[in-house]
């Protein structure tokens, strides 16, 4: 015989308890939990002191920072005077010293734009995306190129160093993310041209190594077409650059495109919409939310891979201060070179990545 | 000609003849004939893959059928992209899984074809969204985004935002089958309030008591066919095939 029960007087919530907190209860739990957790803790302190200790050393501690030429440089240490010394060239490459205001200009501009876009107490969004991805653009050609508005013409053979490397990669993923959103689009279409088209494009550029396509453009490119088209180097550097990597960008936005079920875009049909409005209202903003981490991913590789150009004769920030490694004043210094080189890219890629990380948290809206 | 522009309140909402679709080699639905009358009200069960969302899928091309013709509103369909699209200005359609667009709050999921659709001015779209989630008993959530909703609610918001487009007939594809069972009452009571308002309904639901209270007439398919339609009453108390008989048997036998 069953007996009933009854329970009328409600719970109260009550907080849940308290983990161990304090320093030593956290190291207990996390670092020495168990001896061959202890001894592995051990060794990784060790093996961490053992290999900063000499590079702190070498880079800060022992590091010559003030001077003007190689005499300065005799503690041992890493010598930054080398870096100083060249840090104009380094940023602007060989532009005109007393032009450098106009690539200021354009730095700070750039700047302030980012800042308008990604800071999300300011207002005006899509003012501020058009500002960047129309106005923008042309201000900076003429800034930077000059040649009209009493501006006297900085041809582009004389740009280089992180200007160079900033235009190039700016350029590249401004235009490989709308061609990749094409192609991806292209790929999934049911129209059998549209969509022979896409997958040779993407099957081609994704097959060939971009050290090739850049000779290839600058190369044969000039074989192809007629002499009078003076196409500059810098330009073909760019198409090729965007070219390839709007392939990448593709197969990353056809993946974002295919996690979006297909009831969405069945809602969207039912409701009158036509394809370009299912796409650009409906499918496109889950798909890139998506896709956030891919296409970052695929920004940080082709802010990196610009400095493939050097082999076509740009001198981007790393072919600059390879450049400078060959001056007979500063023989030696290459590790100081490299390391600069390293940490002015790892900041901007790793500036990209937790942006990206930001905007993830932020448009996620609880599905 | 003139048939594709005639709206007469005569002309029967949705007219099927000799409709036929395969997927591959698999014959979905054979030789269906249906005429459904403007404000009538019609559900349609049977057991799964007898055929019965593919065929309300077909009117409003979510699913192309390869032989036969549907007419729904006078407009013939076709092939042609912007035929289509204005037959789906007519017809609203309501998914077992919703479908709500999960980026976009219940506000913007409601005002959104309004506005890039039928071209209204944003404001005036937001409140004819609010005045459907008022009357689907949700306006409350309005800011919400659907991920934070339960299943009957956003249930509701998808038949708002259908009903936001002014649709002269609605489609229901298993529209509670999806849900947990203290939640379908919520969707029904709002599905028969709109059967009350004279909406044109076809529903494919298992909800036999929804059927009973508010369908003028019940079809039942098996295997692509349409094997018995009645009214109400007859088809549940007199049900003349045999496998109408075995299923009624099945559904409603515990």
């Amino acid at each position: 015989m069953s007996k009933l029960t009854l329970n009328t007087t409600p719970v109260d919530a009550r907080p849940a308890p308290k983990r161990g907190v304090g320093p030593i209860a956290w190291l207990r739990s996390n670092l020495f939990q168990g001896p061959i957790n202890s001894v592995l803790s051990l060794l990784a302190i060790w093996a961490l002191i053992a290999g900063l200790t000499p590079l702190i050393q070498w880079a800060i501690i022992n590091a010559d920072w003030l001077g003007t030429s190689r005499e300065a440089c005799n503690s041992g240490g890493a010598c930054w005077v080398f870096i100083s010394a060249r840090f104009e060239q380094f940023i602007y490459g060989f532009y005109p010293s007393e032009l450098r205001w106009r690539v200021n200009l354009t730095f700070v501009l750039f700047a302030l734009l980012i800042g308008w876009l990604a800071l999300p107490r300011l207002p005006a969004k899509k003012l501020a995306a058009v500002v960047t991805l129309v106005v923008f653009p042309v201000v900076a050609f003429y800034l930077l190129h000059g040649g009209s508005f009493g501006m006297p013409a900085v041809p582009t053979h004389r740009w280089g160093g992180l200007m160079l490397t900033l235009v190039l990669a700016v350029v590249g993923i401004v235009a490989a993310l709308p061609i990749g959103v094409v192609l991806a689009l292209g790929r999934q279409s049911k129209m059998p041209i549209v969509k022979s088209i896409s997958v040779v494009f993407i099957e081609f550029w994704r097959g060939v190594p971009l050290i090739t396509v850049l000779f290839m453009a600058s190369v044969m490119l000039p074989l192809f077409v007629p002499t009078e088209v003076d196409m500059d180097k810098l330009v073909r550097a760019l198409i090729g650059i965007t070219l390839f990597q709007s392939a990448y960008m593709a197969e990353v936005v056809r993946g974002g495109l295919q996690a979006i079920p297909r009831g969405q875009e069945e809602a969207a049909a039912a409701l009158g919409m036509g394809y370009w409005k299912r796409m650009g209202l409906i499918v496109l903003p889950q798909a890139l939310k998506m896709m956030i981490p891919g296409i970052v991913n695929t920004f940080i590789a082709l802010f990196k891979d610009t400095s493939l150009v050097l082999i076509i004769g740009l001198f981007d920030l790393l072919a600059i201060v390879q450049a400078a490694l060959a001056d007979a004043d500063w023989l030696g210094f290459s590790i100081e070179g490299y390391v600069f080189v390293a940490f002015v890219f790892w900041i901007f890629c790793f500036g990209m990545s937790r942006y990206s990380q930001y905007l993830e948290r932020k448009l996620h809206t609880g599905h | 000609m003139t048939s594709q522009t005639a709206k007469a309140d005569d002309t029967p909402m949705i007219e099927m003849r000799g409709l036929n679709k395969w997927y591959g080699d698999f014959h979905v639905l054979r030789d269906i004939d249906l005429t459904v009358q403007r404000g009538e009200r019609i559900v349609i069960c049977g057991p799964s893959g007898s055929g019965k969302s593919t065929l309300i899928r077909c009117i409003n091309h979510l699913e192309e059928h390869q032989q036969g013709e549907i007419v729904v509103g006078g407009i013939p369909m076709t092939q042609d992209v912007k035929r289509i699209e204005q037959i789906r200005h007519h017809v609203g359609m309501v998914f077992q899984h919703f479908n709500l667009f999960p980026h976009l709050s219940v506000l913007e999921n409601c005002s959104l074809a309004p506005i890039w659709v039928q071209k209204k001015p944003r404001r005036e779209a937001e409140a004819l969204a609010m005045k459907y989630l008022e009357r689907v008993r949700i306006a409350e959530q309005a800011h919400k985004f659907p991920g934070q909703l339960s299943g009957g609610q956003q249930q509701r918001v998808a038949i708002a935002r259908s009903l936001c487009m002014h649709p002269e007939v609605m489609l229901f594809d298993e529209p509670t089958s999806a849900l947990d069972p203290e939640m379908i009452k919520e969707v029904l009571d709002v599905m028969v309030e709109l059967a009350e308002e004279g909406m044109t309904m076809l529903c494919v639901t298992h909800e036999m008591g929804f059927a009973k209270t508010v369908a003028d007439r019940v079809i039942f398919m098996d295997q692509g066919q349409i094997i018995e339609e009645n009214a109400p009453e007859p088809f549940f108390n007199d049900p003349q095939s045999e496998r109408t008989q075995l299923f009624l048997s099945q559904i409603l036998g515990h």
